[in-house]
């Protein structure tokens, strides 16, 4: 079937099924509401992977057309190259499989239409985030997803004792993500002041004929695209919603914040690296900023209680990498990062929903222990996923990982050592809940242990299929040492068909420069894992009470104060002004401007009653000055003073 | 005696009786006075050779009118010396609203007495009873007429003002 | 008498003055007076100042239509004191005075 049928029905199904099970969800059963969402989703995959199939060259795909202003056509319209079809897929696959695992999550949720509408949307949010030609359309999946992950992440509002906290942490995420879209906008702005247009063939074509083109305006187009990505991928500045954002359903962290949102950031500046290559600067930026939320998370991620909190500064810390990665310029790792990190954090969230719904909605790692044996399915694919985000060799973090941290020291030989401490750091905090979660005695007393099952086999079993993925993932990207053909073939495949990136040329270092780093990495790892092994198995050392913690483990247990610092900075004088508007504006100048005015009728008639005395004399003596006036009127109008 | 000095003594005459009008303190005396005013009136109309509205002038005016109101300050003994007393304010700004009148009608006329420094010319048939009772019947019929339906109404609503309410006896 | 020597007391100006001064001798008796008879009487008065304007200038023209005028002001005048009066003898019984300060039910 022709590319662009298969790619409308790629992206009106989901939205199709958002209608239907919005409209008459609520009156349908669960398998029902479930099997349409999933199918939906199923199907968007069979057409992804049927139009990766015929992926040749870039291909547009013309909608209607939105604004015709002179020379300036804003179109919607679709792009499939490489790029989009290879997102197109991961969002598709991962988001089938996270539906899978929802139908059994949520099937004992009041709100169940409503949760798989709000997924369905969002998926179609994100592929039209994805598979846009332009900036207009990609600022409009933007906006979408911006909004669905508000639902989702409220999606208990109602909720008896946590429905407060619930809907504060997705107004915060929503808040900051609005930063990160003024930004966006005033970079679309700005091209469209330079460029004229905002396809993204288009720009690239201009750029390509003359590259000076917007000297002076490069600079801010690109800081400003930068800002909405750290909005959306949760990076210095704008990273305390993530951990906030947890407070969601377990399946909607998976999609949204770990495998498929988070990343749009990123998709933002590999889709516009024909800019940011001619602007050296903010590329240090990048780096710089990629780099210090790496490491702040990590840090942070150390000493968290809850499970998910922690997974979720390991996503922030795995953007910083990734971020790195685009600062250097390597698009195309850090691409080949996003997919690996779409596996393996993905079940690393959808196994600690199992384990949370083992444990009857508990989330706190220190009320857990020893649950290896009684969820067997679930304590193999977690440690599957935790050994590949710590980079475990022949795993796909492994290769991932390598690839960024051999592009680092290309670049600048500090950076991959202390790359290496954030790598490092990651092994252990993941380690470090791996074992206190599977392994040691039960903490969480008796009632709760007789509750620990294992999960039904619809939630298992997009366990085991992101297992398999996050082994074999690496297979995509396989450095040079293996195989002569068909080595990095996911970098060459975006590269050869992505506008722009055919242009970058990225350096492949030598063979043994390789192999040394392999070691090197694969050294560490297992020293690590024998060290957390040894900490938490064989000394049986727990994870501290709250009120014991002392010195750099407070720092890390704090989130560093950063929500505390942002609160006093920030909060509390926007507060403050807008009480001040409101006790000035709306008090003063509108309750006294305008009732004053209204007021102002009501005294001047009580003034003029004091003229309407009743009296006969004051009313003749009335009479007589109207006379007079009459009178004199007439005598200046007709001028009676001549002489 | 030229007709003039007569016209200017009338003249101020009329002028001193119009004010003990207003300043007498016993109404009798300004009704008394009043009558004078008109009796002195209509022998100014009478040097304008404006007969009839002289004699009319007198028995309307000073022989019914006046007589009214003779009766009413006497069947209700007005007679009282003393009104409550005016407040300052009240003489004060009257007396200033008079004279700004006065002021205000000469200056009115200030140009047609510069213009018009004619003498009377005394027309001798204008004021006959024969030819002001052709006007009156000839060109002004209608209002005539309709003065009729004036006075009707007039006496009308004069018994039924002063009508003392019967007590209705079942 | 034929022919007489312009005058100022044979001239309409004369009675035009006089006829000012007496009109704004009325006012001033309306304005100042709370008797209501003489109250009343002060509009007499000024109707009668007008009255003698109207005749003045009936013979400074020589046309008779003033005078007929005239003639109907004084029956209106006559009108006008019946019921004035009337009413004044009505206010007089609910009243048991003639004050014109005491007729204020009309304030606002």
């Amino acid at each position: 079937m022709a590319v662009d049928k298969l790619i409308l029905i790629l992206l009106v199904l989901p939205l199709f099924g958002a209608l239907v099970n919005g409209t008459l969800g609520k009156k349908l059963s669960n398998a029902f509401v479930g099997g349409i969402a999933t199918g939906v989703m199923l199907v968007s995959f069979i057409c992804a992977i049927l139009v990766f199939n015929q992926t040749n060259d870039t291909k547009i795909i013309h909608l209607f057309n939105l604004l015709k202003l002179n020379d300036l056509h804003i179109n919607a319209s679709l792009q499939v190259d490489a790029l989009s079809i290879w997102m197109t897929l991961i969002v598709t696959g991962v988001g089938t499989l996270i539906h899978i695992f929802s139908i059994g999550y949520m099937s004992h949720d009041k709100g169940f239409y409503k949760f798989f509408t709000y997924l369905n949307l969002f998926i179609f949010s994100m592929l039209l985030l994805i598979l846009g030609s332009n900036y207009f359309v990609l600022f409009f999946g933007w906006e979408g997803v911006g909004i669905c992950s508000y639902l989702l992440i409220g999606f208990h509002y109602s909720d008896a004792e946590k429905g407060m906290a619930n809907s504060i942490a997705a107004r915060k995420a929503f808040i900051m993500n609005r930063i990160g879209d003024a930004g966006l906008l005033i970079g679309l702005f700005l091209i469209l002041a330079q460029f004229n247009t905002l396809e993204f063939i288009g720009i690239a074509e201009k750029l390509s004929l003359d590259p000076t083109l917007a000297n002076g305006a490069i600079i801010g187009i690109t800081l400003c695209l930068f800002i909405a990505a750290t909005g959306k991928s949760a990076q210095i500045p704008l990273f305390t919603w993530l951990p906030d954002a947890m407070a969601g359903p377990t399946p909607v962290s998976a999609l949204i914040h770990a495998a498929t949102m988070v990343t749009a950031g990123i998709y933002l500046v590999v889709r516009s690296n024909f800019l940011f290559e001619l602007a050296p600067l903010t590329k240090d930026i990048i780096l710089a900023i990629g780099f210090a939320t790496s490491m702040i998370a990590a840090f942070i991620a150390m000493r968290q209680n809850d499970i998910k909190k922690v997974l979720a500064y390991s996503t922030v810390s795995q953007l910083g990498l990734m971020f790195v990665a685009l600062g250097m310029g390597a698009y195309t790792v850090a691409i080949f990062h996003v997919t690996t990190h779409a596996f393996f954090k993905a079940l690393l969230f959808l196994g600690s929903g199992s384990v949370i719904h083992a444990m009857s909605d508990e989330q706190d790692i220190r009320l857990m222990g020893g649950l290896a044996k009684k969820l067997p399915i679930t304590h193999i694919t977690f440690l599957i996923g935790t050994l590949a985000i710590a980079g475990f060799p022949l795993l796909s973090g492994f290769y991932s990982k390598d690839e960024i941290l051999g592009h680092a020291l290309a670049h600048i030989p500090i950076l991959y050592g202390t790359l290496m401490i954030s790598v490092a750091l990651t092994a252990a905090y993941m380690f470090r809940l791996y074992f206190l979660v599977f392994h040691g005695k039960f903490r969480g007393g008796e009632q709760l242990e007789s509750h620990v099952h294992e999960s039904k086999a619809i939630m298992t079993f997009p366990l085991v299929v992101l297992a398999i993925l996050s082994i074999f993932g690496g297979l995509l990207n396989l450095p040079g040492i293996f195989l002569k053909n068909g080595t990095h073939w996911l970098q060459n495949f975006l590269a050869a068909h992505t506008a722009g990136l055919e242009k970058i040329h990225t350096e492949h270092a030598s063979n043994t420069t390789i192999l040394a780093l392999m070691a090197v990495a694969s050294t560490m790892t297992i020293a690590i894992l024998l060290w957390a092994y040894y900490t938490y198995v064989k000394k049986n050392k727990l994870a501290l009470a709250d009120k014991d913690l002392k010195g750099w483990q407070l720092f890390s247990n704090a989130k560093l104060y950063i929500d505390e610092v942002y609160n006093f900075l920030i909060v509390k004088p926007i507060e403050y002004l807008s009480r001040m508007a409101y006790s000035f504006i709306e008090i003063k100048v509108l309750n006294q401007g305008v009732f004053g005015f209204a007021n102002l009728f009501g005294k001047a008639g009580s003034l003029i009653r004091y003229w309407q005395t009743g009296l006969l004399s004051s009313y003749l003596f009335w009479m007589v000055i109207g006379l007079i006036g009459l009178i004199s009127y007439y005598i200046i109008k007709l001028q009676f003073w001549n002489f | 005696m030229s007709i003039e000095l007569l016209t200017l003594i009338i003249g101020g005459l009329t002028i001193g009786a119009a004010l003990m009008v207003v300043i007498s303190k016993h109404p009798i005396r300004s009704v008394l006075f009043l009558i004078v005013t008109f009796f002195l009136i209509s022998s100014l109309y009478i040097l304008m050779n404006a007969q009839f509205l002289a004699i009319v002038n007198i028995i309307v005016y000073a022989g019914a009118i006046m007589v009214l109101f003779l009766f009413v300050l006497m069947l209700l003994n007005l007679n009282k010396e003393s009104e409550p007393k005016t407040p300052k304010i009240v003489l004060i700004s009257s007396v200033v609203a008079s004279g700004i009148l006065l002021l205000v009608l000469i200056a009115a006329f200030k140009d047609s007495i510069q213009l018009s420094h004619v003498h009377l010319p005394p027309e001798k048939n204008i004021g006959l009873v024969k030819n002001l009772g052709n006007l009156l019947f000839d060109k002004y019929i209608v209002p005539f007429e309709v003065s009729s339906i004036l006075f009707i109404a007039s006496m009308v609503g004069a018994i039924l003002l002063a009508k003392r309410e019967k007590p209705i006896i079942d | 008498m034929n022919s007489v020597d312009p005058t100022f007391a044979t001239s309409i100006d004369f009675y035009v003055i006089l006829a000012s001064i007496l009109f704004v001798i009325g006012a001033f008796g309306v304005l100042i007076r709370r008797n209501m008879i003489v109250l009343l009487m002060c509009i007499e008065l000024m109707l009668n100042a007008v009255n003698l304007l109207l005749v003045a200038f009936s013979t400074y023209y020589g046309k008779g239509d003033a005078q007929i005028f005239v003639f109907f002001i004084i029956v209106v005048a006559a009108a006008e004191a019946t019921i004035g009066l009337s009413i004044l003898i009505m206010a007089y019984r609910n009243n048991k005075a003639t004050d014109a300060g005491l007729f204020k039910n009309l304030n606002g």
